[in-house]
């Protein structure tokens, strides 16, 4: 992991106006997010972490505090943030092809060598025979896949990843989510991963944050250190990791949660 | 797929044309009971056919009218009114709604203004209209304008606002404006609703020029309508209710072939 820091997050507090009152959304959070690192954030749900990715998106201005991304002042969106959402998102009245070129197609970059570079990639990622299909006709995981595709190809090098695989079913997540993870650390991606899953923020993340109920604090951070078994390490097989299960029980503590 | 089809499968298919046949058998044989009992009352005197006409005499008169070439020329006519005030119309009220997309304080100003308006019958301005714009061409271009024009803009608007917020919110996190936002979501994902739009434009724009043509042309179907009616030439009146029903039928069909090569990724 290299030293350098990707995200800088600085005493970020966000509060919302609406005509029934105000709401503290995000009170006080500092954090940082290294090169080449995956950072999951878990927190119980309304706790904000959807704000927080928009915040560093861009979309959304703070109340107060700054984000710095690549050392720069984040006061608009920029293509070198990629972000994926819950749904894919994909354009029904596009082929998928269409679909992966929309990023590039909106920054005018559209030429001979980027529709090369979108058939290789989908190629790359099994998705070559539907290039011309339209997204009704693909599985819930293939288009969660081509929705990852359509972000890294404008190639951004912060991804943030919002509940990106809670649409989909059990086992489709697992699958998708194992091969999100070994595409994110083959590619070196610097990645924010928000989610209300326990395992899936263990299994993918190099550090964990927690944060509180809202407003949101960080609770605490967490290193995931997973002994991954024969080693390798890819999300699902680190599942198997002897210390999966403290991690997952510490989290759980701290989360806090009551029902 | 594969080419042997099972015996049970077989059977389903068969089923299936079947029912499609005689649904179409039925069709036919409905218009055709119907116009047979038209003539046989007529000919045997149980209705007054001074005042029902029957199908023979209308086909005599549609071939008269044909022959010395009128019929095309109130045709065309109609025709031309009808398709420039629903084009006029539809793309007027496309705009308009775009505008109202853009900016949300003129959508709220002007709604109350939209309700009301939509609530309004429009014929009821025909007359308003065709004193300011003229009696002519323009006069009942304009009514079949007003009469789509409005629910054009507020089924358009209805659709622009329905879409997906994370679906903008994705063109925004690629830099993109509010005008590739319009082009890239907005629009495409409103095309079905353009289509159901223009498909019930095409009636309406038919009851402006009609109506318009009511109150003071010297040519076109409703022309011919009302002129029939005045000098009690119902066959002329059935006539050209025929031709009315004919065109406007076709004209939908048009449209619902337009639909099929725009929206594949629908089906």
């Amino acid at each position: 992991m290299g030293k350098e820091k990707t995200v800088e997050v600085k005493n970020l507090k966000m509060v919302y106006h609406t005509i029934s009152g105000e709401t503290e959304a995000i009170k006080d959070i500092s954090f940082s997010v290294f090169e080449g690192e995956i950072l999951g954030i878990v927190g119980p749900s309304g706790c904000g972490k959807s704000t927080l990715l928009s915040i560093i998106a861009g979309l959304i201005s703070p109340s107060s505090g700054e984000v710095l991304v690549n050392g720069q002042k984040v006061e608009k969106p920029s293509k070198n943030i990629g972000y994926m959402f819950q749904r894919d998102h994909l354009f029904e009245w596009r082929t998928i092809l269409q679909n992966v070129l929309l990023g590039l197609e909106i920054m005018g970059k559209v030429d001979e060598t980027s529709y090369k570079y979108a058939e290789d990639l989908l190629d790359n990622y099994g998705l070559g025979d539907f290039k011309n299909m339209y997204p009704r006709q693909l599985s819930g995981g293939m288009r969660q896949r081509v929705a990852l595709i359509r972000t890294l190809i404008v190639e951004p090098n912060l991804l943030l990843l919002d509940e990106p695989f809670s649409a989909l079913d059990y086992q489709t997540r697992l699958a998708i989510a194992d091969e999100i993870g070994i595409i994110l650390k083959k590619e070196k991606k610097t990645a924010l991963l928000v989610t209300h899953d326990i395992s899936e923020a263990i299994s993918l993340s190099d550090r964990i944050i927690i944060l509180s109920n809202r407003p949101a604090t960080i609770k605490d951070t967490i290193t995931i250190e997973l002994s991954c078994p024969n080693g390798i390490r890819t999300p699902i097989k680190c599942r198997e990791a002897p210390e999966f299960r403290y991690y997952f029980n510490k989290i759980w503590k701290e989360l806090d949660v009551h029902v | 797929m594969s080419k042997n089809i099972s015996n049970e499968h077989s059977k389903y298919l068969k089923k299936l044309k079947k029912k499609k046949q005689a649904i179409f058998i039925v069709q036919i044989s409905i218009l055709v009971l119907g116009l047979g009992l038209w003539e046989l009352a007529a000919k045997l005197n149980l209705i007054d056919s001074f005042l029902t006409s029957y199908p023979s005499q209308v086909w005599r008169l549609f071939l008269q009218y044909s022959k010395n070439g009128d019929l095309f020329y109130h045709v065309a006519i109609s025709v031309f009114e009808t398709v420039v005030g629903f084009l006029a119309g539809t793309i007027l009220g496309i705009l308009i709604a775009i505008g109202l997309w853009w900016s949300d304080f003129w959508a709220k100003v002007l709604d109350p203004y939209l309700v009301m308006l939509n609530s309004l019958p429009k014929t009821a301005l025909a007359p308003i209209v065709i004193i300011w714009v003229g009696a002519g061409y323009s006069g009942i271009i304009v009514t079949a304008i007003t009469v789509s024009i409005v629910i054009t803009i507020m089924n358009m608007y209805v659709s622009f606002s329905s879409v997906d917020e994370d679906k903008i919110k994705l063109i925004e996190t690629f830099g993109g404006s509010k005008l590739q936002v319009l082009n890239k979501v907005v629009l495409p994902y409103s095309i079905p609703t353009m289509i159901s739009t223009l498909k019930v434009n095409i009636g309406l724009s038919w009851v402006g020029v009609i109506v318009g043509e009511f109150l003071v042309s010297k040519a076109g179907i409703g022309y011919l309508i009302v002129y029939g009616g005045q000098v009690f030439k119902l066959d002329l009146v059935m006539m050209s209710v025929f031709i009315l029903a004919l065109i406007s039928a076709l004209m939908y069909k048009i449209i619902a072939i337009l639909e099929n090569k725009f929206v594949k990724w629908q089906e």
